[in-house]
């Protein structure tokens, strides 16, 4: 690592861990909402941009995650920790299985079958409503607390946690991209026929992406639910897998600061510009049509080919 | 040396519809062998190849690596029993370095792949060993270099490198010498002459002076079937071969 | 036994208005290998035209075509104007038919409101009889004739002219179709003005039975994928049995099991996918 990219770093991190006292509440309910998004997006990035599968059905891990907190917490009052287990497990369960089925395809055929079991799993959400609630949601759900008594239902001690689970997501995953089975999922997103001719077996290495993929959208699908409060299908909707996929793209796919990035742009844009227009949703159609014609390859790529 | 073959075929066949692809082709490498296929085009040498290698299932017949029936077998099993080959063309990992390409050929026969705790800059051995091959296909310094930048000769090279990273046992080269000029041929050739006998060469090749200096026996295709099997003398000395060669079959 | 055979009946009606859905999202995905995330947004559009065509004119003929017509337009523009300039990026592409179907949405809120619809049919498709054991709604016959009409046409057309025939080419292979003198971009543009015609077709001919509102498109668009690749992607036959199938299952699961008619869904797709990944009359 170079010495300009350590000092970024430590800045950023610098920037992160002490700014958000002196945020407004407004800013501050933001970043959280970014620092969870950014966790969903490099999930997806770790599919996308290293292993180079498409997966237009990811929101069902974030889904299933939160619903799994909410029911926990609203029904059953658990704990922080077993609800955040219970949620992690269900998220990699949801992952094997979907696996199994998605992972035989290629190309165009994954992104279909990926986007028709993510609309099934928000199809088991919207009617399944003796558990779920159906559209209506489930509301109520409390901020998490310690059991040594520290309470994060203030807005600042849980953006700090929000920062923790961010910081640990963004580090293991780093970890992973940098191993040598990292590097096996980049050689399956170049070449794939090669790798099979050298020794790997392609089918267990996206599989085993493909379920820590979900395990991470999990951990914020089970963040958002403690964050908003309130978990709805809208959650797994086809809509919330397109926006994260745009996240990464829009970053820059295979390298997770890129997808850190798009979250930023993206949950900042939405949020501000509903509160002036009530013609949000129509600027960001057009938005992401702008974003495909003018920078297909996502942000950093762009900025990367502009400094040259 | 042990008296099983490096590469048994036995009355291997694909079919591909009403297409004849491969006719009942016998073929056995003893170890340390260096074999060349040749034949005009269209007469099976790169579906020989396929099935050899797993990516095709035979319609029928057998093959066999070091005595073991590896016919139902998929590639990365066979990779893991020794065989490595390379492609007609260019099949490498474009958008990453010359030395990540290499890595991946070399952790791929090894359990240190599918590691995911640890970054890979950490495990030294295996740079060591991809600077190694680096060095024996004459692409050295090259390490850093992102590989769709890099001239086809070098690409080529880098081919043959991928697939002496794992040490195989058995080499199935595609039409190595391809669009090389004279002087990578040579190269080539030298490197090819130069390998250690614990690995046996299987080469497909349509330069004749690159065959007869590397082979030591000549399988000739034609239509899906051998028509000839022998050594340099003998397959010169053929009719048929001559036929095909100068345009009259 | 009654019950079954209404339901199976409504199943098939339901199965024909997802045959009129699907069957233009296989053909698009089969020569172009796009996965549009608005076809689901033509399906809507319609039905919002057609609803509109009617009240001012009183004519349900020209609600089918005025619907139909307009969509094909839009459909033929966003492929000429805005698809064709990431041929083959598959990514891109279906983020980009994703910011069509918000601009969509939006603007169908912006013009229709919030509020259901259902568009008024004529009277008499209006009735109902009861025929034996079965329970009839003349609509519901009304939609399987249009579906079985729309089907014989387009198979005519696919197998018995030389428009359908280069559609057919383009589908097995789009290079070789372009090397054998086929305009591929032609076919790729008529055929995405053809599956939205399709959609939309389907689109007012449901909004005389499920009628019209803000998030029909998203709800309609996972049945039109599970169709489409349960019968194999471009492959006409597949999409009927698809659409079927799904059709009965759908009805069937809501009938008997509806928290979990979603999962009624997902399982057959599941088995068929797990044996055969490119659906059942998919090419590999």
């Amino acid at each position: 690592m170079t010495w300009r990219r350590a000092i970024a770093l430590a800045a950023c991190a610098a920037l992160l861990v002490g700014a958000p006292p002196f945020l407004p509440p407004y800013a501050l309910t933001l970043l959280t909402q970014i620092l969870i998004y950014a966790i969903f997006a490099m999930s997806l990035d770790l599919l996308l941009g290293y292993t180079g599968l498409a997966s237009l059905g990811h929101a069902a891990y974030f889904g299933i995650a939160a619903y799994v907190v909410a029911i926990m917490t609203t029904q059953h009052q658990a704990s922080f920790w077993a609800c955040l287990g219970a949620a992690l497990l269900a998220a990699c369960a949801a992952a094997a299985v979907f696996g199994l089925v998605a992972i035989r395809a290629t190309g165009v055929y994954f992104l279909m079958i990926t986007l028709a079991l993510g609309m099934v799993t928000w199809g088991l959400a919207f009617r399944w409503v003796s558990l779920t609630m159906g559209d209506n949601g489930i509301s109520g759900i409390a901020r998490p607390s310690l059991s040594s008594g520290l309470s994060f239902a203030r807005p600042l001690p849980f953006h700090y946690l929000s920062l923790v689970a961010f910081l640990i997501a963004f580090g293991l995953l780093s970890l992973i991209v940098r191993s040598p089975f990292g590097l096996s999922l980049q050689g399956i997103r170049e070449t794939e026929r090669r790798m099979r001719a050298l020794g790997y077996d392609v089918w267990l290495h996206k599989y085993v992406a493909f379920i820590l993929s979900g395990a991470f959208a999990g951990l914020a699908g089970a963040m958002w639910a403690y964050y908003d409060g309130f978990v709805s299908p809208v959650e797994i909707h086809l809509v919330t897998s397109v926006e994260t996929l745009l996240m990464v793209a829009l970053g820059g796919p295979g390298t997770l600061v890129g997808p850190v990035l798009g979250a930023g742009v993206i949950v900042l844009f939405k949020n501000l510009l509903s509160i002036y227009t009530k013609r949000w949703l129509l600027i960001l159609g057009l938005v992401y049509i702008g974003v495909i014609v003018l920078a297909p390859k996502g942000i950093v790529a762009a900025v990367r080919g502009a400094r040259r | 040396m042990s008296g099983v073959a490096a590469l048994a075929v036995t009355r291997l066949s694909k079919s591909f519809g009403g297409l004849r692809a491969v006719q009942q082709i016998d073929l056995s490498l003893a170890p340390g062998e260096r074999h060349a296929i040749i034949g005009p085009n269209g007469a099976g040498k790169t579906t020989l190849f396929n099935l050899i290698a797993g990516e095709l299932a035979p319609t029928a017949g057998r093959i066999a690596l070091f005595g073991q029936d590896v016919t139902r077998l998929p590639p990365q099993r066979r990779a893991a029993l020794g065989l490595a080959r390379t492609f007609q063309v260019n099949t490498l990992f474009p958008s990453l370095t010359v030395t990540e390409n290499l890595l991946l050929a070399v952790q791929g026969t090894l359990p240190t792949k599918l590691r995911l705790h640890r970054p890979i800059s950490s495990y030294r051995d295996l740079y060591d060993r991809a600077r190694a091959v680096l060095e024996s296909v004459g692409l050295v310094g090259a390490g850093e270099v992102i590989v769709r930048t890099l001239s086809h000769g070098e690409q080529r090279q880098l081919e043959v490198a991928l697939a002496l990273a794992s040490r195989p046992r058995l080499l199935l080269l595609d039409e190595p010498t391809a669009g090389l000029s004279l002087a990578e041929s040579q190269r080539l050739t030298g490197l090819l002459k130069g390998l250690d006998r614990s690995m046996s060469l299987l080469v497909i090749e349509h330069d004749m002076d690159v065959v007869f200096d590397v082979a030591e026996r000549i399988t000739v295709l034609h239509d899906g079937k051998v028509i000839a099997d022998g050594d340099r003398d003998e397959v010169k000395a053929n009719p048929l071969v001559a036929e095909i060669y100068l345009g009259t079959g | 036994m009654e019950f079954w055979l209404t339901q199976a009946f409504n199943g098939i009606s339901y199965g024909a208005m997802l045959f009129l859905l699907g069957s233009g999202l296989s053909l698009v995905f089969g020569v172009m290998r796009i996965v549009n995330l608005a076809h689901g947004s033509y399906f809507l559009l319609g039905g919002y035209v057609g609803l509109t065509t009617v009240s001012r004119t009183k004519s349900f003929p020209l609600a089918l075509l005025s619907g139909a017509l307009s969509v094909a337009l839009i459909g033929l523009g966003m492929e000429r104007f805005f698809l064709r300039r990431l041929s083959r990026q598959s990514l891109p592409q279906v983020l980009m038919t994703m910011g069509f179907a918000l601009v969509f949405q939006d603007l169908g809120l912006l013009v229709w409101g919030g509020d259901p619809y259902t568009l008024a049919v004529p009277a008499f498709l209006a009735q109902s009889a009861q025929a034996g054991p079965v329970f009839v709604q003349f609509y519901r016959l009304f939609i399987i004739a249009v579906a079985f009409a729309v089907g014989i046409v387009l198979w005519v057309f696919l197998e018995r002219t030389r428009a359908g025939a280069s559609i057919r080419a383009t589908v097995d292979d789009a290079e070789m179709a372009q090397g054998v003198g086929i305009n591929v971009p032609l076919v790729s543009a008529g055929v995405f003005a053809l599956g939205a015609f399709l959609a939309a077709l389907g689109g007012v001919v449901g909004a005389g039975f499920i009628g019209v509102y803000p998030g029909l498109d998203f709800e309609v668009l996972p049945y039109a994928f599970v169709v489409v690749i349960v019968g194999g992607l471009g492959s006409l036959p597949g999409v009927v049995v698809g659409s079927l199938l799904v059709g009965l299952l759908d009805n069937f699961g809501k009938a008997l099991f509806p928290e979990l008619s979603y999962f009624t869904l997902f399982a057959p797709m599941a088995l068929i996918l797990a044996l055969k990944p490119t659906g059942l009359f998919g090419k590999r």
